[in-house]
């Protein structure tokens, strides 16, 4: 067995293709599921990947440019594209990263609904992740209940904001109309759902030989990788790290909620499912405590100057948030013009999906490879904005 | 591997006998959620077609195409929205001024033919191509609550009515320039305003000049169609303000007084570097009958033109009704002066305290120049054509203010009656009050058919004038104590005429009385032109009550052009303005080709 690998020569495999012990393959860079489309170079040996090489490039659509000769109204409808699956990140810090260098405070009823906004769209990404992480390993029926409950998650979107997948509710200055009536009610409704199907996952989807057997030890991340591969959010909570920018460095209204970081120490699949299935029920707590704490009334935004020419003050700021994939960053130069002079987005898939990927995959499984992907819960979108 | 973990996972099977979480049957459509995103509706007899859909829009989904006729305050645009492009974010429905569009739930559109042009299959105007989801009343609307336009003016600082009514001092003190930039701001440049302003002044680029402290550039953008924009800037009808596209849903942007700020910041010694005028000087000269607004535009853009001009003026002053009918607490003498040297340093020779007909004769200007521009204004004033109106005390407005104008201090005595509902009207009430007496306005109509500007009424209520509304003068006598007697009996509004205003008709019997020291006539003006005689107005044409002329103030003898108050019907300063201008062209055009 160990004669298959290639030797290591300087950190790099070295192997010759015209052996005929090694096949290079390509996974992508069409749809491989959930991960979206990028690619992988695999070169096998027999079922065991090599080498690997990630190719991305094929969602690139020029957001960070397009942004560049719009004004900063024009921006907003075009942020949440960004990341299609958790979109109300991208949201929410384009908003904030402009209502900072316009000195804006926003009201305190927006302040929570946003924290509402985000909790709920945690909650309907990683009811996605769940199904891509359990198709990824042959669990059809799990992928399909998850995905049913992110229809629901989805529905409240929609009767709250008008829209499912692109909600468009944080404008700059604040947020986009009242919680509907009734709202409430559904939510708790559907929380309760998701609650009782994160039950139902735990039996059939945790507790299950099948997974476990491909789940634990794949994709190991050590402590000492996360800060050299730039590791964040769930994947490095996995490997044990207190890392969370929602209590790092607390916005909105996160440090008037009650919740903890939670953690799992083996680094691995399985303990990174963990650490996602536990944020889930925090999600669901958070969204419970938001809903009770929140003010009963008051004003949702301030206007500001008129949009349409609005000038932002030269100046440039950074501003974070912790998503599902962990820290999202948004950093905005403004050079006092009607348009943003420079919009770099932070999307956290950038670093899992890429170095670290091409540095897990090797000695995987080629069915694993997809599994290991979705465990590193990265969305391509946000790596080419 | 623990026997658990082969059981646990049966637990799936408890799932079959609940619920589903599908749908059993896809025949029925779900409707979208009340607030959903869907297609656009539009009403379009609400929408003015500002076009600020279109300008928000980030896609560029929006063409603005016309569906009907043009007017004011309207374009006879409407947005057309193509599904190819939406991305269904609905900045359009939040910015739309008046607040005539909006989202229905409707999320499928099913078309038939395929051979058609996407134009068609993908396009629609909201309103006008009839859609399934027309009537549909759920969908997104603008949340209460969150407004991206400012919709409530910058307000103007203004003089305490105590204080206004103690002297002739301007009452209104102008914008700063924090304050004249934030109003500004809330301009969507949409230009419905410039469509309308007689002058077609480009208000949305001065405004946006204003917005970007780039003074001179604004002032360069007004002098292009309105030479006297200092005075425009105070007493302009604003007719832009009232189709303004903020004024839909809120107050409309304060046009006249960013005019007024514009033209205030500047000084007027450094109007001639920044309006530097390259002139080509032209041989012929043209003759202009009275230097009021229509008169001094047609100098000013024919001396651009490189022609000489010569103002021919019966009073000691420039500025016609500017400044003999409009009092100074309005418009000061010096913003008339500022606009008008500015003017006379381009080279205009004003022939002051010069009648034509008597100190110099019509046929010698028309023989002398090359085109002449006439326009005397409406100076008589029109009579109450009832007995009594010849008893001394009777005066009528236009006199009043000539005499404030002139520094007499007219004796109004205690009680004054104006009568009149007209912008005269509010000045002489208002310039009543402010010599000390008392003052009640008799109109023949309600007031709101009163033609006088709203916020001059309102002004007069401030400075606490009385009014009877429905008022028909009957007779004037005079009393033993060498007072007047004004009786007027009280109207009822009938309407004669389908869709013509009503007309006050007198209550049968009714006979009310006024004591008064000085009744003020001011029910309207007209021209008269005696003066004009000799072979030159031969080829002249005369109407019922005026000269004749076409859409360019051009009368049927090819020299002769008319403008102001006496060609146009609105008889004000901004149309009499654009006369001014037009006429210039004409004759430009008309000379040019004679050339």
């Amino acid at each position: 067995m160990a004669d298959l690998y290639p030797p290591i020569v300087n950190g790099k495999s070295v192997y010759d293709l015209n052996s005929g012990k090694y096949l290079k393959m390509w996974q992508g860079p069409q749809h491989p599921g959930v991960t979206g489309n990028m690619s992988l170079e695999l070169i096998i040996s027999g079922d065991q990947v090599v080498d690997c090489k990630t190719h991305v490039g094929y969602l690139h659509r020029g957001f960070e440019k397009l942004m560049e000769r719009r004004r900063y109204i024009n921006c907003f409808p075009i942020v949440c594209r960004i990341c299609v699956p958790e979109p109300d990140t991208n949201e929410y810090l384009f908003a904030a990263a402009m209502e900072e260098l316009l000195g804006v405070e926003i009201p305190e009823r927006a302040l929570w609904l946003r924290t509402l906004n985000l909790e709920l769209s945690r909650l309907a990404s990683f009811l996605m992740w769940t199904g891509g992480q359990s198709g990824a390993f042959g669990h059809g029926t799990v992928a399909q209940w998850a995905l049913a409950h992110r229809d629901y998650v989805l529905d409240l979107f929609e009767e709250w904001t008008g829209a499912r997948i692109y909600h468009m509710y944080m404008t700059p200055g604040g947020v986009r109309g009242e919680l509907p009536e009734g709202w409430t009610k559904h939510c708790e409704q559907v929380l309760a759902g998701v609650e009782k199907l994160l039950g139902e996952v735990w039996h059939v989807m945790f507790n299950n030989a099948v997974f476990k057997s491909r789940a634990v030890g794949l994709g190991v991340i050590t402590p000492d990788m996360i800060d050299h591969f730039g590791v964040v959010g769930p994947v490095a909570r996995g490997s044990g790290m207190q890392r969370d920018v929602r209590k790092d460095s607390p916005y909105l209204v996160y440090d008037k909620l009650d919740f903890q970081i939670e953690t799992e120490t083996a680094g691995d699949t399985y303990a990174r499912a963990v650490v996602r299935w536990k944020e889930m029920h925090q999600s669901i707590s958070l969204i419970r405590q938001i809903l009770k704490n929140m003010p009963a009334s008051g004003p949702l935004h301030v206007t500001l100057p008129n949009v349409l020419h609005l000038k932002v003050p030269a100046g440039e700021t950074y501003v974070r948030a912790e998503s599902t994939r962990g820290e999202y960053g948004y950093y905005m130069v403004s050079d006092g013009s009607a348009y943003p002079r420079k919009i770099t987005v932070r999307g956290p898939s950038y670093s899992h999906a890429m170095a670290l990927l091409e540095h897990l995959a090797v000695g995987v499984n080629i069915a694993d490879t997809h599994g290991l992907m979705l465990s590193l819960h990265t969305y391509p979108p946000e790596i080419e904005r | 591997m623990k026997l658990k973990d082969i059981l646990s996972p049966l637990y799936v099977w408890k799932r079959a006998f609940e619920k589903p979480y599908s749908i059993a049957t896809l025949t029925e459509q779900r409707p979208g959620s009340p607030v959903y995103r869907g297609f656009h509706q539009n009403d379009i007899d609400k929408c003015i077609g500002c076009g600020s859909c279109a300008e928000i829009c980030q896609n560029i989904t929006i063409d603005m195409v016309q569906v009907k006729e043009a007017k004011d305050g309207d374009s006879g645009l409407r947005p057309r929205f193509d599904y190819g492009l939406c991305c269904w974010c609905a900045l359009c429905v939040d910015i739309c001024p008046t607040g005539s569009l909006r989202m229905s739930n409707a999320y499928t559109w099913v078309e038939e033919g395929l051979d058609k042009d996407v134009r068609e299959t993908f396009c629609f105007t909201p309103g006008v191509d009839e859609k399934p989801w027309d009537s549909e009343e759920l969908g997104y609307k603008r949340p209460n609550d969150y407004e991206l336009l400012h919709l409530d003016r910058v307000p103007m600082p203004h003089l305490p009515v105590e204080e206004r009514l103690s002297s002739f001092v301007e009452m209104v003190k102008g914008y700063s320039r924090e304050l004249a930039r934030k109003e500004a701001d809330r301009c969507i440049q949409c230009g419905i305003c410039t469509a309308t302003c007689p002058a077609h002044m480009n208000i949305p680029a001065y405004i946006k000049a204003i917005r970007e402290d780039n003074l001179e550039e604004g002032l360069r953008i007004m002098y292009e169609t309105n030479p006297l924009p200092g005075v425009c800037g105070r007493i302009c009808t604003r007719r832009c303000e009232d189709v303004c596209a903020l004024s839909h849903r809120g107050e409309a942007i304060s046009i006249r007084w960013l005019k007024r700020y514009l033209a205030d910041s500047v000084e007027g010694q450094k109007y001639a570097e920044i309006l530097a005028l390259e002139v080509q000087p032209r041989n012929q000269s043209v003759a202009i009958v009275g230097a009021g607004p229509g008169g001094l535009s047609a100098a000013y853009y024919l001396l651009k033109m490189g022609y000489k001009v010569e103002i021919f003026e019966a009073r000691p002053a420039a500025g016609g009704m500017l400044r003999y009918g409009i009092p100074e607490y309005r418009l000061p003498y010096e913003a008339i002066d500022k606009d008008i040297s500015f003017i006379v340093s381009l080279g205009a020779v004003i022939h002051y305290n010069t009648n034509v007909g008597k100190d110099v004769t019509f046929d010698a200007l028309h023989e002398n120049f090359s085109a002449v521009f006439i326009s005397v204004g409406l100076f008589d004033s029109n009579r109450l054509a009832i007995e009594g109106e010849t008893l001394p005390g009777v005066i009528s407005g236009l006199d009043l203010l000539d005499d404030v104008t002139n520094g007499k201090i007219p004796v109004l005595g205690q009680h004054v009656l104006v009568i009149g509902g007209g912008n005269v009207a509010m000045d002489a009430a208002r310039t009543a009050r402010r010599l000390g007496s008392d003052v009640t306005v008799l109109y023949r109509r309600r007031e709101i058919d009163m033609p006088a500007d709203r916020e001059e009424i309102e002004e007069a209520m401030e400075e606490k004038v009385a009014f009877h509304f429905q008022a028909i003068p009957i007779a004037i006598e005079k009393t033993s104590d060498n007072r007047l007697n004004f009786i007027w009996g009280k109207a009822e509004m009938v309407q004669q005429e389908e869709g013509k205003r009503p007309v006050p008709v007198m209550i049968e019997g009714s006979r009310e009385q006024v004591v008064a020291d000085t009744v003020i006539s001011a029910i309207g003006q007209s021209a008269h032109y005696h003066w004009m005689e000799g072979n030159a107005i031969t080829n002249i044409r005369f109407g019922r009550f005026n000269i004749e002329a076409d859409r360019w103030g051009k009368t049927s003898d090819d020299k002769v052009f008319i403008g102001g108050d006496i060609f146009n019907r609105t008889a004000d300063a901004i149309t009499a303005i654009a006369d001014g201008h037009r006429s210039a062209r004409a004759i430009d055009a008309m000379l040019q080709q004679k050339a």
